[in-house]
C-alpha cells in the first residue's frame, strides 16, 4: 500500500465523517439529532470546499447553512415541540424497500462512474476559488442572475409572510 | 492543475457526492416526519455542490462554483418556503406525518 500523502488523508477522513453524519440524519430517532448531525455534515462539507480550493464557497456554504438554514429547521422544531419521538415506524416492507431502491440508485451511479471518462487538460490559474477572481466572474458574466436571484429572495419572503399569517383576507 | 486533484482522483468525488445523494434519496423514502425529508433533500443538494465545486477545480472554470452559488441561493429560499408550509400544515393538522397529506392523492 502507498503512503497517503496529507491531503490525501484530510480527504478520506472528511469522507468518512460527511457520509456518516449524512447516514445518522437519516437514522436517527429525533428530529433535533438529525438537524445537529446535519450541520456537521454541512461543515464536513465545507471542509472539501476548502482541500478543493474554494475557499468563497466555504465560508458562504458555512454562513448560509449553518447560520441560516439551520437556525430555521431547529426554531421550526422547538416551534412545532417535536423534541420527542412521535413518528410512527413504516413496516419493515417499505424499509427494505427503501433501501433496495437506494441501493440499485446507487449501483447504476457507480456503473454510470464506470464507463465514464474524467481527464482533461486543464488550463489558466488556480486561484478560481478566491473572492477576488470570483467576484469578478459574477459581477460580470452572472449580472443578471445575479440580481434576479434577489427577486427571488423578495418572492420568498412575500411568500413566506403570506402563509405564516393566521387569517388571509 | 488543482493541488488536490493530483493527489486524490475526480473519481472519488464522483463517488462520494453518488453515496451522500443516495443517502438523501433513501432518507426521502423511509422517513415519514416532513421536517426530515426536507433535511434529505437539503443533502441531495449539498451532493450536487460539491460535485459541481470538484468539476469546477478540474476544469479551472469558476462558471462552476458561480452555479453552486445561485444554488444554494434557491436553497436558502426553498428552505424558508417549505417549512412556512410546514408549519401551516402543522396548524391545520397537528402533525407533519406525510402520510396525513394525501388529500391530492387519488
Amino acid at each position: 500500500m502507498q503512503n497517503l500523502t496529507l491531503t490525501q488523508y484530510g480527504f478520506y477522513i472528511l469522507s468518512l465523517l460527511t457520509v456518516f453524519s449524512a447516514l445518522m440524519v437519516v437514522l436517527s430517532r429525533k428530529p433535533v439529532h438529525s438537524v445537529l448531525y446535519l450541520i456537521f455534515s454541512f461543515f464536513t462539507i465545507a471542509g472539501h470546499y476548502i482541500l478543493l480550493n474554494a475557499q468563497f464557497l466555504a465560508a458562504v456554504h458555512i454562513i448560509v447553512y449553518a447560520g441560516a438554514i439551520m437556525v430555521l429547521f431547529l426554531f421550526t422544531i422547538m416551534f412545532l415541540n417535536m423534541n420527542a419521538e412521535v413518528e410512527p415506524h413504516k413496516s419493515n416492507l417499505l424499509k427494505i424497500t427503501a433501501v433496495v431502491a437506494g441501493g440499485l440508485l446507487l449501483v447504476v451511479f457507480a456503473a454510470t462512474l464506470k464507463g465514464a471518462d474524467f481527464t482533461l487538460p486543464a488550463a489558466g490559474t488556480s486561484q478560481i476559488g478566491m473572492v477576488k477572481d470570483l467576484g469578478k466572474v459574477l459581477y460580470t458574466q452572472y449580472m443578471l442572475p445575479f440580481e434576479i436571484a434577489a427577486v427571488l429572495f423578495l418572492t420568498a419572503m412575500v411568500g413566506v409572510v403570506m402563509l405564516g399569517k393566521k387569517d388571509l383576507r | 492543475m488543482n493541488g488536490i486533484l493530483n493527489s486524490v482522483s475526480i473519481n472519488n468525488y464522483v463517488l462520494l457526492a453518488a453515496i451522500l445523494f443516495t443517502i438523501g434519496v433513501m432518507g426521502v423514502l423511509f422517513r415519514r416526519n416532513a421536517i426530515i425529508i426536507f433535511m434529505c433533500i437539503e443533502l441531495m443538494l449539498n451532493a450536487v455542490n460539491l460535485l459541481l465545486v470538484a468539476f469546477s477545480a478540474l476544469h479551472n472554470d469558476p462558471g462552476g462554483q458561480i452555479f453552486v452559488f445561485f444554488i444554494m441561493a434557491v436553497a436558502a429560499a426553498e428552505v424558508a418556503v417549505g417549512l412556512a408550509i410546514l408549519v401551516m400544515v402543522y396548524r391545520n393538522f397537528t402533525s407533519v406525518d406525510i402520510n396525513v397529506l394525501n388529500k391530492l392523492k387519488w
